[in-house]
């Protein structure tokens, strides 16, 4: 619904947009791609052609990629379980009549402006610690024997501290949801003689269905790059190396660049492969 | 609901909510706290909650150690910057396709959001290759640029949705009333959607503060901004507490005190203009 | 002046046509309304006459020069549209000045504007507020004064009234009506609302699926409608219309008589019927009658508000010979 003339305009605005993004994925993805067929260890001065696919093999085949690949699966799943569920219950509790909503608020969503070292390093000395952390005065005043909460449950621990950091805003949206559900529609539904759980299960959650796949996603996009959470509290130590993880110690750290490399490709194509599925969904829920 | 609600059921269920919300907030709460005490009290077990000895000394210490100040500079450099040129780059890609909607606008929204997606492991050894051989590496404007295309398809996608918002037959107005594309956007979109742009940009000041992949692998010294100043005391060294809530305090407290100041703007923000 | 001429204009979206080739000239100074059934292109013939889409074929002219390619701020029209798409940040003042401000018009030029039209659409009071500040009607008034300070070739509006209620409605329309007559500026004013049509034009243009049914003034589509479409689309209550017998009595396919002139008898008359619904308006009654002999679904009469009939009366129906129009198979007059 527009003239040739605006579709050109529309045109030449877009352009700075998609070619700055164009060039930020294409410059480094190509560079990556081949160094992934090389024999790349700069700290040794090798550059040496051609691996082939040979990086590639080694890469897979490897059984820290294995538990690689299924630490990230749960690790973001587990986390996506906790925010969502619990997202949904504040959210219809936050929902209800109460006293002090506003400041509530503030409070529920404090820990999204934390910034991931912090409350990394916070868990990990101030409450996870076996020795002087909070949860060790808590088990030892419970008369039990205190946790080592990071070598013991190490993934559970993470899993922990980034569900805490994510809660707030799984809360929000889902809180945004519930609100602009029709009261009218709801008061319809108890004339019709459905209780409480009929109405959350057949009027509310499906009403909340594209807040929760929006949810989904942005955890998703932000989770798959879990960083920092690892690096300051196990250093990928204990069964808590991501995918991410992974490629980031292959070529920082053992500078096996060549290596590294071919891992990072197969991290983007599993990324993409996360990305077209939740795509699909999400393409679809967007019009609605 | 236009419903009596019986006073007890109020009571009960504030009493929930308060609990809960303490809970969450309760961490932030002890490292404000604990940053207050001398080390010795805050090991203390049984813990201390309001009863010890209040004292700044930490926040002298942390500010000796590292320079507090040029940190908190970097990093309001860093995310008040990228935010800005993102804005900048996406103001007239989000016009283009609220307004002027095509077969391949929701594709190519996608495929922004998916750039996303990428894992930036994939990517970081070649960019900190052409950062060193650039001599940029370690410097602000290496950071700005690559923190404001990170957060670039956020920023489209956020703009988008509170552009389709406007009507469009308001700027359509403007046309017939003479405004070339450059005043329909300035002196008719942007004032109608600055509670939008606000949000938006509220919310990417936030991921640009709190980014840590970026920050703590491409810079060591100069551009080093809060993120890094934290990670320095990621390694146990005797009783240190005290001094990392400090620290810790310092890292968020900027943010903490401009998200309680917007907060209903912030709130709208954070569901990224996907729900309303 | 302002003398606008479609020349085998024509609009595409895609594979779909909306409007196929169209041959059309508003007059200087008339007022023309094109009126239609929803998705019959009207508005979509006033936005490319606007501009604010390009036409996929044919000609644009305004007083003689092609405007086909030309910018919807350059040429020279006025729109209102039916949302009035204000400014929501400016107050009124602002709103009314924004196209001169955008044509670079000296300050006080553009104050002397404002004054005056604020004057005639009585807004001189709410010059400060705010769009949102303001009712329905007020708000319908901005929108026509910042068309009407730019001084236009022509006015355009776009269902400008459909979003008022039925009180408001009618003031406006006599507002835009007296306007018309004290500017003599050409107006271009796209409806759905027959009545709207008929109480407003100089001219008429029936529209349905892209297509001119039929031009004219009021009366005439009213006397002497070119096909079945335009004799049901204008009066109100609606036209009824026979076929079979009654109509090949009177050599047609299809005859059509409007419930005003069909006169009513409890004892004698042509079609024999009893009253469904009855519709009392106060001066007038329309009553809804099903005849006997199942020719037409129901009929429909308007009858004075003293007469009284009653659901399950039997009533006797009589049409004036001389206002019967009748139609062939294709549904054109026969004349």
């Amino acid at each position: 619904m527009a003239t040739q003339h605006s579709r050109s305009a529309a045109r030449l605005m877009m352009a700075p947009a998609v070619f700055v993004l164009l060039v930020w994925m294409l410059v480094p993805l190509c560079l990556t791609l081949w160094f992934s067929v090389m024999d790349y260890r700069p700290m040794r001065g090798t550059f040496d052609c051609c691996e082939g696919l040979g990086n590639y093999t080694r890469f897979v085949t490897s059984s820290s990629f294995q538990d690689a690949v299924v630490t990230t699966l749960m690790m973001v799943g587990g986390i996506l379980l906790i925010t969502v569920i619990g997202g949904i219950l504040l959210a219809l509790l936050l929902d209800q009549p109460i006293w002090g909503q506003g400041p509530v608020r503030i409070l529920v969503i404090a820990p999204f402006f934390v910034m991931p070292t912090v409350s990394a390093l916070v868990w990990k000395n101030m409450f996870m610690n076996p020795v002087n952390g909070l949860f060790a005065h808590l088990w030892r005043g419970l008369g039990m024997e205190p946790i080592d909460w990071l070598s013991q449950l190490p993934l559970f621990s993470i899993i922990l501290i980034v569900a805490w950091m994510w809660l707030p805003f799984a809360t929000l949206i889902l809180l945004t949801s519930v609100q602009s559900m029709s009261s009218e529609q709801l008061e319809a539904a108890e004339m019709d003689g459905a209780g409480a759980f009929s109405r959350f299960f057949y009027m509310i959650l499906p009403h909340m269905a594209r807040a929760i796949t929006v949810v989904i996603l942005i955890q998703t996009i932000f989770l798959l790059s879990i960083f920092a959470e690892i690096f300051v509290t196990t250093g990928g130590a204990f069964g808590t190396r991501t995918l991410t993880y992974l490629v980031y110690q292959r070529v920082i750290e053992s500078q096996n660049v060549g290596l590294g490399s071919a891992g990072g490709i197969i991290a983007v194509i599993l990324a993409n492969i996360v990305a077209l599925v939740l795509m699909r969904i999400v393409g679809k829920n967007l019009d609605a | 609901m236009a419903r009596a609600i019986t006073t007890q059921r109020k009571i009960t269920l504030t009493a929930v909510a308060w609990i809960i919300a303490l809970l969450i907030f309760f961490p932030i709460l002890w490292t404000i706290l604990t940053s207050f005490k001398t080390e010795a009290d805050a090991i203390a077990d049984p813990p201390l909650f309001l009863n010890f000895h209040w004292t700044l000394e930490n926040y002298a210490v942390v500010q000796d150690r590292s320079d507090y100040m040029r940190y908190l500079w970097n990093s309001i450099a860093i995310a008040v910057g990228s935010t800005a040129l993102g804005i900048l780059i996406a103001v007239p890609a989000a016009w283009s396709m609220a307004f002027v909607p095509g077969k391949k606008t929701k594709d190519i929204l996608l495929w922004m959001l998916s750039t996303k997606m990428l894992p930036a492991v994939g990517v970081l050894y070649p960019i900190r290759l052409i950062l060193i051989q650039t001599g940029l590496l370690d410097t602000k404007g290496a950071l700005i640029v690559i923190l404001t295309l990170i957060n670039l398809p956020i920023i489209v996608w956020m703009l988008y949705t509170y552009f389709k918002e406007i009507p469009g037959e308001i700027l359509e107005a403007a046309r017939m009333d003479g405004a070339t594309l450059r005043s329909e956007i300035l002196y008719v979109l942007t004032p109608m959607a600055v509670p939008g742009i606000a949000s938006t940009v509220l919310l990417n000041i936030i991921l640009a503060w709190n980014e840590a992949f970026w920050t703590l692998t491409l810079t060591t010294v100069d551009a080093a901004p809060l993120t890094a100043f934290i990670a320095s005391y990621s390694s146990p060294e005797g009783l240190f507490y005290a001094k990392l809530s400090a620290a810790s305090t310092m890292a968020i407290a900027p943010i903490l005190i401009m998200g309680w100041f917007s907060q209903k703007q912030l709130v709208r923000g954070l569901t990224f203009g996907a729900v309303k | 002046m302002g003398r606008i001429t479609l020349d085998k204009v024509r609009k595409a979206f895609g594979d779909v046509e909306v409007i196929p080739p169209l041959d059309l000239t508003i007059e200087d100074g008339e007022f023309v309304v094109f009126v239609g059934p929803s998705g019959c292109g009207k508005s979509t013939l006033l936005r490319l006459i606007a501009g604010l889409e390009d036409v996929s074929g044919g000609q644009i002219r305004i007083d003689g020069e092609d405007a086909t390619m030309v910018p919807p701020a350059k040429r020279g029209l006025a729109m209102v549209f039916q949302s009035y798409a204000l400014y929501p940040h400016m107050s009124v003042k602002k709103n009314i000045a924004f196209p001169m401000k955008m044509a670079g018009m000296p300050q006080d030029e553009q104050e002397r504007r404002i004054a005056s039209a604020a004057k005639a659409l009585n807004l001189t009071d709410y010059l400060d507020r705010r769009p949102g500040q303001l009712s329905g009607g007020q708000r319908q008034r901005v929108a026509i004064g910042r068309a009407i300070v730019r001084e236009p070739a022509a006015f355009l509006f776009d269902e400008p009234l459909s979003n008022l209620d039925a009180a408001l409605r009618h003031g406006m329309r006599l507002e835009i009506s007296e306007l018309h007559e004290r500017l003599t500026t050409t107006m271009v004013y796209v409806t759905h609302d027959q009545v709207e049509a008929m109480t407003m034009a100089d001219k008429i243009v029936v529209l349905q699926a892209g297509v001119i049914e039929q031009v004219g003034s009021p009366l005439e589509l009213y006397r002497a409608p070119l096909n079945k479409f335009v004799a049901g689309f204008i009066g109100s209550p609606k036209m009824n219309f026979l076929e079979g017998e009654e109509a090949a009595k009177r050599n047609a396919h299809t005859i059509g008589i409007r419930p005003e002139h069909l006169t009513m008898s409890t004892t004698e008359g042509a079609w024999r019927g009893t009253v469904g619904v009855a519709e009392h308006l106060g001066a007038d009654t329309f009553l809804h009658i099903h005849p006997d002999s199942a020719r037409s679904e129901t009929m429909t009469i308007r009858v004075d508000g003293s007469v009284t009939a009653r659901h399950g009366d039997v009533v006797w129906l009589s049409p004036q010979e001389e206002n019967i129009h009748r139609f062939d198979e294709t549904g054109l007059r026969i004349a």
